[in-house]
């Protein structure tokens, strides 16, 4: 049956390409979302069957290069299959409209459209191939599709550029795969995925922990964690609205999928492991969102807080590496539960708010947050969809943010309240960055929310209504419904976050009080389970009694006068639209305060004579990371390799001559070395 | 249910006794304790003004705000009498819900499209944030001092032993005092009673709100206040019964607003630029209880 599930999804795919040919623009756009429903339909069937009747795995025959390939669906493949198929069916309704913009460009379209179906079948396989040759094919299949995906506005010289940018990224990426998965080959003789595991607990821990952090930096590219991130802000901006909401929905993901998938087969030491990984994560999460805040365009603001977000993951995989390497069951529920919960939250908030991006994009043909403002009163339906998007990923209460955020900060709590002295201290810093990101994205979605919606509009646009239609306002609905109903029935995902956490904790003995971590001061996970269900019942609560005061004010005031008037402006009554306070000047003090860390560059145009007219002052944020690690070293070994610069003369004849040289070398080499060695041999013998 | 109703108690007459001290202190008479409240009051029976400018957000704000503050004071335990709503961990919910109320007053400022209310937006958002982690750091010194994560087990567990341990309450008790001095927008960062639209902070967001939500407001910020002070009765009552416990509640009530009082009266606001910096002292002295409290439990 699931076998032949998963026949049928990657089927499915290839008879919508082979269809293509045989049907226009809008033939193709129906096939397309028609596939991509089918196809999240049965994944998200596919996952519930393993919920319901726990792990699966069958043998394919593979071929004398790959050797048997394994698939295995567990909780684990099964919860990201939710994740993936619920983005990608959102994306595909909200994307079809969104193309509508671009009917007459046929064959870019199409091209879109297969590499959209692409992406979805191989992030699927992704999940539940145990062979790391064919992960690595099917790695490679995603990050080529993305480009694809990445680059459809293809005339614009930044789109391409970003694109690039991607594709060298994301090919450095597989270089690591590549790397860390032959050594295993080697050593163990197969690329099953198990072998990983069998290999790595035979040998030393440090082994195990070395793979690890090959293995994660490959994947910490694709994620995003700082500072492997310079791609995501580049590239989020320049993809369509549907792409950058699905890429940074479950493209970026993928990474995280690896990481836990590769804790659950490395046999490394968790302790060191937790350690890293919160390292990297809470200053992942603390770079993205300083930077976040500074940014003008509205979706690298919410690119960088993909960063942001990718880093509050990581800090609850870490957490629950140290419950897992400090033997306490329940830090290590509350970490992986918490991170798997925020994965799942973050593909839905950060959709829907890029999503609503798209729209405003559409109605006003610019991202640039300092030329809006009052589009609350023009879009009221992507507004109030936006605002639900922002109070959730700032983590409030009562919606789903809160419920993930809460996880990792009930592991960290019970960690530092049972630990020792390390990771007591560890855990107290963690929670504090976990509170400043938290106050810091309230920063930054006060800006991005009161500057693009409320207030008056800072420019004339031209405005195009279409956006506000009711057919990608129902897709966008569906995830604010899902945000909300994680928000206060948390109790509906715990069996599912709970099966997936006891993956990492089969064969966990908990020690009683000589372990590091108390194991008797933490109490049980059912009851942790019961205080996240009872989040959600006060969750609801809070917005029973909100409803309520509303109901006593709607009485009350109801009555009454009510006048409207202009805003208190000093006595000053004419136009007032570009005396309103502006996404710059909002987060000047934040600019001054965090000045070391962020690089903005500022051109300013000063006031000349007794009238001035004209006055502008430009604000550039830059990256300071990406300028130290990636600009610095390119441009000195550019400087160094222009060295050899003369070796490429465009003569045809000195290039036949490199060949022979080159050819001559290969055949030399080896049987000159034989020679030397020889030589070398006699010498030692006299 | 027994803080909720000392707090609601508390809240009616903690700005009158505030506002007493400070007349009293400048040699004034001053208005009558309850005055305050029937400012409320009356204000609660007006008709409204609302901005050209303004949508939706404007009108549902102050509601949001005074709700989630009211939520967050059904997590208030009394001594070892828990709150209406208790669990491990509910400081958190405690501290996001009241951000929640914070971030909608955000919104609803910059949704009058004024400039001077976008200014005090821009403050009250970055300086909140900055005071956020010292609350947590309190919080964790005493969850790891006592070893329990929820309010009601860390007050009800909160044993004065040693010397040292008064100290440690006392730290808390003072950072909590300028938490809420921060979180409400009094002295020496916001100047409650300035005229100058450019140096004020709370009152600049709230210029254009008027009659029912005004009052609302005003009422909340009273709120909080109370339930800054009850959170700093919490640090002294511990498992005493309640005929010492709310006599103990209310001079705690009490000397916290004549506190704030002296403090209104006898400093000067800062420049706003040095708000950050007075800020982080308060994270500063949070991280030193902190280790006191490691050192205390000998895991150094």
């Amino acid at each position: 049956m699931e076998s032949f599930l998963i026949l049928v999804v990657n089927l499915l795919a290839v008879t919508a390409m082979l269809l293509f040919p045989f049907f226009k623009t809008r033939g193709r756009g129906i096939i397309t979302i028609s596939v991509i429903t089918l196809q999240s339909l049965l994944s998200i069937l596919l996952a519930i069957l393993v919920f319901s009747n726990g792990a699966f795995e069958y043998t394919l025959p593979g071929s004398f290069v790959t050797g048997e390939i394994n698939i295995r669906i567990d909780q684990l493949s099964a919860w990201f299959m939710l994740i993936i198929s619920f983005s990608f069916i959102t994306g595909g309704w909200y994307g079809l409209q969104y193309m509508k913009h671009y009917k007459s460009e046929t064959s870019a379209i199409t091209l879109h459209a297969v590499a959209f179906i692409t992406v979805f079948t191989s992030l699927i396989d992704i999940c539940i191939i145990r062979n790391s040759f064919v992960f690595l094919i099917f790695w490679e299949l995603m990050a080529l599709s993305s480009f694809i995906l990445i680059i459809f506005d293809h005339t614009k010289r930044d789109t391409l550029k970003a694109g690039i940018n991607f594709l060298i990224q994301s090919h450095i990426s597989i270089l690591f795969l590549t790397a860390g998965f032959i050594w295993m080959k080697i050593r163990t003789g197969t690329f099953d995925f198990d072998a990983i595991a069998t290999f790595t607990s035979t040998q030393p821990a440090a082994i195990g922990t070395g793979l690890f952090v090959i293995l994660f930096i490959g994947f910490a590219i694709k994620a995003g964690f700082v500072p492997f991130h310079t791609w995501l802000p580049l590239a989020h901006p320049a993809a369509p609205a549907h792409i950058s909401g699905v890429m940074s929905g479950v493209i970026i993901k993928a990474g995280i999928y690896g990481i836990l998938r590769m804790l659950l087969l490395i046999k490394a030491d968790m302790v060191t492991a937790g350690y890293f990984i919160v390292s990297i994560s809470a200053i992942s999460g603390l770079y993205g969102v300083m930077l976040a805040i500074v940014q003008h365009n509205l979706k690298k603001l919410l690119a960088y807080h993909s960063i942001e977000n990718i880093g509050i993951i990581g800090i609850g995989i870490g957490v629950g590496c140290l419950g897992v390497g400090y033997h306490n069951q329940v830090v290590a529920f509350f970490g992986f539960a918490g991170a798997l919960l925020h994965t799942l939250n973050h593909s839905l908030f950060k959709s829907l708010l890029f999503y609503s991006a798209g729209n405003i994009y559409q109605a006003i043909h610019s991202m640039n947050i300092e030329s809006m403002g009052g589009l609350m009163k023009k879009m009221p339906r992507s507004a109030w969809l936006f605002l639900v998007g922002s109070v959730a990923i700032c983590g409030l209460p009562p919606f789903n943010g809160f419920v993930s955020e809460f996880l990792i900060y009930s592991g960290l709590f019970k960690g530092m309240v049972s630990g020792n002295f390390l990771s007591s201290i560890f855990m107290l810093f963690t929670a504090l960055s976990l509170v400043l990101i938290g106050g810091l994205a309230i920063l930054c979605f006060t800006k991005a929310f009161g500057i693009v919606f409320l207030g008056q509009s800072r420019e004339d646009h031209s405005f195009d209504s279409d956006p506000e239609k009711s057919s990608r306002i129902i897709p966008m609905s569906f995830i604010a419904l899902a945000i909300v109903i994680i928000g206060v029935m948390p109790a509906l995902l715990m069996p599912a976050l709970n099966q997936c956490a006891g993956l990492y904790q089969e064969g966990l003995i908990p020690v009683d009080a000589t372990g590091i971590i108390n194991a008797q001061e933490t109490g049980t996970i059912d009851s942790a389970i019961g205080t996240i269900s009872g989040i959600g019942w006060y969750s609801l609560i809070f917005i029973a009694v909100t409803a309520l005061i509303f109901l006593i004010r709607h009485l009350l005031v109801s009555k009454r006068e009510q006048r409207t008037d202009i805003t208190w402006g000093c006595g000053y009554t004419g136009d007032s639209s570009r005396m309103q306070y502006t996404a710059s000047s909002f987060v000047r003090t934040y600019r001054k305060l965090a000045g070391g860390v962020l690089d903005v560059k500022r051109e300013k145009k000063e006031a000349e004579g007794l009238y001035p007219t004209d006055l502008e002052q430009h604000t550039h944020p830059g990256d300071t990371l990406e300028r130290w690690l990636i600009e610095k070293p390119v441009i000195s070994v550019r400087k160094f390799l222009n060295r050899f610069l003369f070796l490429q003369n465009g003569n045809i004849q000195a290039y036949i001559l490199y060949g022979l040289i080159f050819i001559a070398l290969t055949i030399l080499i080896p049987l000159l070395s034989e020679n030397i060695e020889s030589f070398i041999n006699l010498l030692k013998n006299l | 249910m027994v803080s909720f109703i000392l707090i609601i108690i508390a809240s009616l007459l903690f700005t009158g006794f505030l506002v007493k001290t400070k007349s009293m202190l400048s040699g004034r008479k001053g208005p009558g304790i309850l005055q305050p409240m029937k400012d409320i009051i009356r204000l609660w029976r007006k008709g409204s003004v609302y901005s050209k400018t303004t949508s939706a957000i404007f009108r549902i704000a102050p509601t949001i705000y005074f709700s989630s503050v009211v939520m967050a004071i059904l997590m208030v335990p009394h001594g070892e009498r828990s709150g209406i709503i208790s669990f491990e961990g509910d400081f958190v919910m405690f501290a996001y819900l009241l951000a929640f109320g914070k971030f909608m007053m955000i919104i609803s400022a910059l949704d009058t499209g004024s400039s001077f209310e976008g200014m005090g937006a821009s403050r009250e958002a970055l300086f909140s944030m900055l005071v956020e982690p010292a609350f947590f750091l309190v919080m964790g010194s005493l969850a790891l001092f006592t070893g329990n994560t929820s309010f009601s087990g860390i007050f009800e567990t909160l044993h004065y032993e040693t010397n040292i341990s008064y100290m440690l309450g006392a730290m808390a008790a003072v950072i909590f005092v300028l938490i809420a001095m921060i979180e409400n927008s009094r002295m020496p960062v916001d100047d409650p009673k300035t005229h100058l639209e450019l140096t004020m902070i709370h009152e600049v967001m709230i210029l254009d709100n008027s009659g029912f939500d005004l009052g609302t407001i005003m009422y909340t910020s009273n709120l909080r206040f109370a339930m800054y002070g009850a959170l700093i009765s919490n640090f002294f009552i511990g498992v005493l019964p309640l005929y010492i416990s709310v006599p103990l509640f209310f001079a705690v009530q009490l000397l916290f607003a004549v506190t704030a009082g002296i403090i209104e009266s006898f400093t000067a606001r800062f420049r706003m630029s040095h708000n950050p910096q007075y800020i982080l002292i308060l994270t500063s002295v949070s991280i030193l209880m902190f280790f006191g409290v490691l050192l205390m439990q000998g895991r150094f």
